[in-house]
């Protein structure tokens, strides 16, 4: 149980480095608080695991530091640390009977037989392990195996944090859902730091209290999974978090106004004067409603999905997407959108203006 | 799904046939036909029936070779698998190291069984190979032409040079496809050095390492050619595997009636040790 805070991360696989696609990180600062839950969530190679390594004592950052209740550990390795780790596809040791899989990290710490056999049983109980102790571990189904890589986490009451790098990966779809309630649950139960890395953005909001973004080795949003719905940071959150994501739209900037497509737009955010080399236009398709005035579209596909209908339209300005309820008439052909002011944003080069 | 039936797919079948008739089945049933039979050349045959598979399997010459042969093959065994295991786990897993240690290994293998009888005849001969120069010099009396525990020593270091680099090579393959994960969760776990070999390497290696000692012990227990031109089965027959005494009773003395059963009897030895080993490994494999 501890708090983890991340000084200045900076990480990069070569020996020199020229510019900036050559760091794997760049400058990541974060405080995590004791016994939260939180997600890393990410397109694949954008950082996320060697974050997670970092901070799990695997790999040490090319530069910052990592401290643990503001203790420097940064040059510890994972067992001076104390923590746990569930790794993507199930890691067991395939000779090993499941308990002797949990007892296995109690056992090299030199605990007592009558010490290791309350704990595994309890986590045992935990996690729905108990009718199987005795079988060989390379005989469970892979989600038996991936509760047995994570009890092999949670057996040890000592440790700081315990982290997962894409735990269901080679969890089927019906199962998954079952995990991940479990996972919050023990969460609930247990109390523990919790770093949950992620490229699948429901398991993320799911998961987590608190989820950081990460895009091409930096942060680009930290926040409750409301805020990275409601008000992304960047355009590639936008993009990112949300099915469909936010529409990003090309505008202009004039005497403090914003003009997209011939038409004035009234945005969440106000901009004086455009320095950037482009400015955007952020709107999610979920507030998009169609009008008799406002700007003109023309409708070119509907996808029905069940619950929502998603709308390809097109105007002079670019392509917009808009979903709505699956009882909503659409009209056919042309017809006028307008944005909710409230959730529409202005982005310069990707970042929101504040 | 209805089956077509067509029997002229056969045809397709009959250049396997052929072939594995001409270099498996007749030149087997040929031994078979011998070793039912007494023979005076000019194609002249009478029938023994079992005589001389009794013959063999009371020889006390036939006992000698086999307790022979099967300690050669233990003993490499004993030291190739352990020190193939060991020498991969100290190989580097990347860098300009790779390509040269994968080499350097795979030289003893490419050199023919001949070359490397030769090779070691020479380098250890007692008054100028270097290996039996130096042995002597420094106070050993070593002399592997006449000395049989000498000629022991010999033939198996040449056999550990010669094919360690196989179980190594397989070894290495093994090692090198566990991934990184399952290290990083030992250290995670607080594993020790050892344990993560015990619980993490070996069991990863099962397949890898029953294959190598199926190949070496298939190839140390038929080995012929090099210690034929090393030793010659000598001194005396202290070396005489059994397919050098074989050798030596179907083409030194031409008996070949005897020869055929002993290597009937040789073949079904080799198959049965075979496939007892590889039943017991794959129903561990089973179980897990």
């Amino acid at each position: 149980m501890a708090k983890i805070t991340l000084k200045n991360l900076s990480h990069s696989y070569l020996e020199k480095q020229n510019n900036n696609a050559d760091w794997a990180l760049r400058d990541i600062s974060i405080d995590w608080k004791d016994s939260g839950a939180y997600a890393l969530l990410g397109p694949s190679g954008c950082g996320k695991t060697t974050l997670l390594n970092i901070v799990s004592g695997l790999l040490k950052p090319t530069k910052g530091n990592v401290l643990f209740d503001d203790k420097d550990v940064t040059t510890l390795n994972p067992v001076e640390r104390d923590i746990a780790q569930i790794f993507q596809f199930p890691v067991i040791y395939d000779t090993m009977s499941v308990y002797d899989n949990l007892a296995f990290p109690l056992k090299n710490r030199g605990l007592s037989d009558g010490e290791i056999a309350s704990k595994v049983k309890e986590i045992a109980e935990m996690l729905e392990l108990t009718s199987t102790l005795k079988n060989r571990a390379s005989g469970l189904t892979a989600d038996g195996k991936q509760k047995i890589s994570l009890g092999r986490g949670l057996v040890r009451s000592d440790v700081n944090v315990i982290m997962f790098d894409e735990p269901l990966t080679v969890i089927d779809p019906h199962l998954k859902w079952v995990l991940r309630s479990k996972l919050k649950e023990l969460h609930q139960k247990i109390n523990r730091t919790m770093i949950y890395v992620t490229h699948d953005q429901t398991e993320a909001l799911t998961f987590a209290d608190q989820v950081v973004v990460m895009h091409e080795g930096q942060i680009v949003q930290t926040g409750t999974p409301v805020e990275l719905f409601e008000k992304p940071k960047h355009t590639f959150v936008g993009h990112f978090i949300g099915s469909p994501g936010m529409n990003i739209l090309p505008c202009e900037i004039k005497n403090g106004e914003v003009n997209f497509g011939g038409q004035k737009i009234s945005s969440h955010n106000s901009i004086k004067k455009s320095n950037f080399s482009k400015t955007q236009i952020g709107i999610r398709p979920e507030f998009i409603n169609f009008s008799k005035e406002g700007i003109p579209v023309k409708i070119k596909r509907v996808s029905n999905t069940g619950r929502h209908k998603i709308i390809d339209t097109e105007c002079t300005g670019g392509k917009i997407k808009i979903l709505s309820n699956a009882s909503t008439e659409i009209p056919s052909g042309s017809t006028h959108v307008t944005f909710n002011k409230k959730f529409t944003y202005i982005y310069g080069d990707n970042w929101i203006i504040e | 799904m209805n089956k077509t039936i067509n029997q002229k797919a056969w045809l397709f079948v009959i250049p396997v046939f052929v072939l594995v008739a001409f270099n498996a089945a007749i030149p087997l049933m040929t031994v078979v036909n011998y070793s039912f039979q007494e023979t005076f050349g000019n194609n002249v045959f009478a029938w023994e029936g079992t005589r001389w598979f009794k013959q063999i399997l009371l020889s006390e010459r036939f006992h000698a070779a086999l307790g022979r042969q099967i300690a050669f093959t233990f003993i490499i065994l004993l030291i190739q698998i352990p020190l193939g295991i060991g020498i991969a786990l100290t190989m580097p897993k990347k860098g300009w190291g790779v390509p040269v240690c994968l080499i350097l290994m795979s030289m003893p293998l490419l050199i023919p069984w001949n070359v490397v009888g030769a090779m070691w005849n020479i380098f250890a001969l007692p008054d100028i190979g270097f290996l039996g120069y130096t042995l002597n010099a420094i106070g050993f009396d070593y002399n592997f032409t006449q000395q049989p525990g000498d000629a022991w020593f010999t033939t198996i270091l040449m056999d550990v040079w010669h094919w360690t680099s196989l179980v190594v090579l397989l070894s290495y393959a093994g090692l090198n496809s566990i991934q990184p994960a399952y290290y990083q969760a030992a250290e995670i776990d607080g594993a020790s050095r050892w344990a993560t070999f015990r619980y993490i390497e070996l069991p990863k290696m099962k397949k890898v390492l029953t294959l190598a000692i199926l190949l070496r012990f298939m190839d140390s227990f038929m080995i012929y050619t090099e210690p034929f031109v090393l030793t010659g089965g000598g001194p005396g027959n202290t070396t005489a595997f059994l397919s050098i005494d074989l050798v030596k009773m179907a083409l030194g003395q031409f008996d070949l009636g005897p020869a055929a059963a002993m290597s009937l009897i040789y073949f079904f030895i080799v198959l049965l040790v075979c496939w007892v080993f590889y039943n017991l490994m794959m129903k561990n494999e089973a179980q897990s």
